[in-house]
């Protein structure tokens, strides 16, 4: 039965279930923008000569709600799940988290409207309007009080290890939202702002996303797998290695343009390092999945976990030779990076929020999956689809790029992109359609007629 | 909370503002002796093709704009810049050359950090995906006519093409309005401060050649 403390549930489930209500529906928007803006590339946008529906517009939509509404709302539901286990308290306020509810998910709607009202702001991942940006800043530094409340008072001794990713996530997050988006905007223009947005796309997906995700991994992982984590020292390293070399590699995503140049080489070799680091990491969860490997079988949120980490494990790879000068005269600009911005924000990260949603989401609505196997359909359409996607945007990357390089009309690299963009576009109904499978599921499950309190088992392979 | 923990946030600020200081402050110090110039500054000398402009479209041009000169430029440019940004052209199109894969040869002279140090570039439109071309030289690459065409349909000049229509920029007679304008407007004045294959400062005179 769920602990309680002074007769307050140790878990918000409540809260839990609303974040995890509003990042699927986050997706949604997410995918139909994505899956429009595609069809601008076969010449078919189905919106076409609507002003606030214009494609660049739904592109920030797409982006925004993938980073902001889906990802953060649900590494927020697993945060309220996770640190109160972890710390035996409760988060500061329910009242309070029921408010950071109710605000982010305002924030999310005036982003919504705000761009496509024709007010997005040229930041690169900080496309939300400047007149949220304050709100949002606002609702960070209250969610950092709510939740991390518990951790300043907790009587454990000695922090987990995802506490040291949260904890160094609140300091982070906060401190990069505000610098990228104010001092690009406001003071600092040119080359020099270029470098600051560089650190801002790259700190946003480095220092918020990424330590929230592995820490939620090393509270999920060894939960279901029920055994701790395989090395100490490897997670050790992990995190040191993380936190040193993460936050100085900005300038990465404008090599060869008039940055200084040594802050470009800063970066490559700051980059190669945290690849070393990263294989750490992931050495560490394959030690500790080592003789339970049936669980992958077993256990679909394990499944989905460890899908996500050989993501993980293939988009560090691939970016430790991307970031080289040599490979970025050719990719630089092309749809490769587009790939490969799929493969770590979907095909890690939400691949991850996916797994937990599985063993989450039947606690939080207090009812065992309804058709399992739904969930065995998405977890095939998504990850095909998006394997698909990533193969052709990749394959298409390197066309554009040595036609570009090959001084052809600008129109070859065009035609030539068409087919990979029919097949993008075909990969993004695929997956939506294994999204079709998903929602039903949450839906159903959520309807289905309450057969006590029990807590949900995890759901077993189906098929 | 025991010291521990504190750590764990110290940790965060300390190597946010490690990187931050190597990442972004470093590059901020190289260019500091350069002025950041004004937008008047840089409006101050009006290329050939906004006048042109003028006299393509007098009727729209006057309604919109006034009379040609480095005011109205200035507040051309700004809208044209403003609605780049909100449709998220940026997305489609980048703004610097680098010096590799033949750009210098497509697109023309490599960018240089002075370029950018102006208002006009606060915040950079530096770009990170090219679906169509740079465009940070296209000053005086197309004529105004082609540049209008271009966005109402760019299929009619560019059959290929997947750029969007933007048909609201155009009234109910598909005549331009200020929108429209100012778009071209901005891109007639991107690189429009390479004068024969030299690049000098938006809004310096002519340099003449020199280095
Ligand atoms: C979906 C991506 C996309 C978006 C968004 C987009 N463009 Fe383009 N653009 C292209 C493509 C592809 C080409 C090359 C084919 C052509 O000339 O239409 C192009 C070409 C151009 C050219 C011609 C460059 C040259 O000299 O050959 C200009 C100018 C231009 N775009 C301006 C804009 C402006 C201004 C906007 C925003 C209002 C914009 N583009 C939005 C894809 C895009
Ligand atoms: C139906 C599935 C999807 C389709 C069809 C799709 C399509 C697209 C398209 C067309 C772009 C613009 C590419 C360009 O500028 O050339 C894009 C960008 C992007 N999408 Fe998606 N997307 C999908 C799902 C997702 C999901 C689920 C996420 C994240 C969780 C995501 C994250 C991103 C990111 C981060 C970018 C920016 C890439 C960059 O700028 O390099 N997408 N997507």
């Amino acid at each position: 039965m769920i602990a309680t403390v002074d007769r307050r549930p140790l878990v918000n489930l409540t809260l839990v279930r609303w974040h995890l209500i509003a990042s699927s529906i986050f997706l949604a928007i997410s995918l139909l923008g994505g899956l429009a803006y595609a069809f601008q590339f076969n010449n078919m946008y189905p919106f076409a000569g609507i002003e606030w529906l214009s494609p660049g517009r739904v592109r920030m939509v797409h982006t925004n709600m993938a980073a902001y509404g889906f990802i953060a709302n649900a590494f927020i539901a697993g945060m309220l799940f996770a640190i109160p286990r972890l710390t035996k308290r409760p988060i500061l306020s329910d009242q309070l988290g029921m408010l950071i509810f109710v605000a982010w998910q305002l924030c999310m709607v005036l982003t919504i409207g705000g761009q496509l009202l024709g007010y997005g702001q040229a930041i690169e991942w900080g496309e939300t309007p400047i007149f949220v940006d304050p709100l949002i800043v606002v609702g960070l530094v209250l969610l950092v009080v709510n939740i991390a409340a518990p951790i300043v008072t907790t009587a454990e001794n000695g922090l987990y290890v995802t506490l040291w990713y949260f904890l160094a996530a609140f300091a982070w997050t906060g401190l990069v939202y505000f610098m990228g988006n104010y001092l690009p905007q406001f003071w600092v223009p040119g080359t020099a702002g270029a470098a600051i947005t560089g650190l801002y796309i790259h700190d946003l997906v480095g220092l918020f996303v990424t330590p929230i995700g592995w820490g939620l991994m090393y509270f999920f992982v060894p939960l279901l797998l029920r055994k701790p984590i395989w090395s100490h020292a490897l997670s050790l390293i992990g995190f040191w290695g993380l936190a040193f070399f993460y936050p100085m590699q900005g300038v990465h995503h404008f090599l060869f343009s008039p940055i200084p140049m040594y802050a470009q080489y800063g970066a490559v070799v700051a980059t190669i390092a945290i690849e070393i680091v990263v294989l750490t990491v992931l050495v560490n969860f394959f030690g500790t999945l080592h003789g339970r490997s049936e669980a992958v079988r077993g256990n679909l949120a394990i499944r989905w976990f460890y899908t996500g980490m050989i993501m993980y494990g293939i988009t560090c790879f691939q970016c430790a030779f991307q970031v080289t000068l040599t490979f970025q005269k050719v990719i630089h600009f092309s749809d490769w990076v587009v790939g490969h911005a799929h493969m770590v924000m979907f095909g890690v990260f939400g691949f991850w929020i996916f797994g937990f949603f599985v063993e989450l989401w039947p606690r939080a609505v207090g009812r065992a999956w309804v058709h399992p196997r739904l969930l065995t359909m998405h977890y095939w359409f998504t990850v095909i689809g998006l394997i698909l996607m990533i193969i052709d945007l990749t394959a298409a990357g390197l066309v554009q790029g040595y036609s570009w390089g090959a001084l052809s009309h600008w129109s070859k690299s065009v035609m030539d992109s068409m087919p990979f963009w029919w097949v993008r576009s075909v990969a993004g109904l695929m997956i939506i359609a294994g999204q079709v499978f998903f929602f039903y599921a949450l839906w159903a499950t959520a309807r289905r007629p309450a057969e006590g309190t029990v807590p949900a088992p995890i759901p077993a392979e189906a098929a | 909370m025991e010291r521990f923990g504190v750590t764990f946030l110290v940790t965060g600020v300390v190597t946010f503002l490690l990187g931050f200081f190597l990442q972004g402050l470093m590059p901020v110090l190289t260019m500091r002796k350069v002025p950041i110039r004004t937008v008047q500054e840089v409006a101050a000398s009006v290329p050939a093709e906004f006048y042109q402009l003028a006299e393509d479209y007098p009727v729209e041009f006057q309604k919109s704009f006034g009379t040609p000169d480095p005011t109205s430029f200035a507040k051309a440019i700004q809208q044209g810049r403003d609605i780049y940004i909100s449709e998220a052209c940026w997305h489609c199109h980048s703004q610097f050359v680098r010096p590799v894969a033949n750009e210098n040869l497509r697109f023309g002279p490599v960018s240089q950090p002075n370029e950018y140090q102006n208002e006009m570039m606060l915040p950079h439109l530096f770009g990170t995906r090219r679906v169509g071309p740079d465009l940070i030289r296209e000053s005086g690459k197309r004529s105004n006519d082609w540049q209008v065409a271009h966005l109402y349909d760019p299929r009619s000049v560019a059959p290929y093409s997947v750029m969007p229509s933007y048909t609201w920029f155009f009234d109910k007679d598909k005549r331009p309005t200020d929108r429209a304008l100012a778009v071209v407007a901005y891109l007639q004045w991107l690189g429009s401060w390479v004068k024969d294959g030299v690049v000098t400062e938006p809004g310096l005179p002519a340099a003449g050649g020199q280095g």
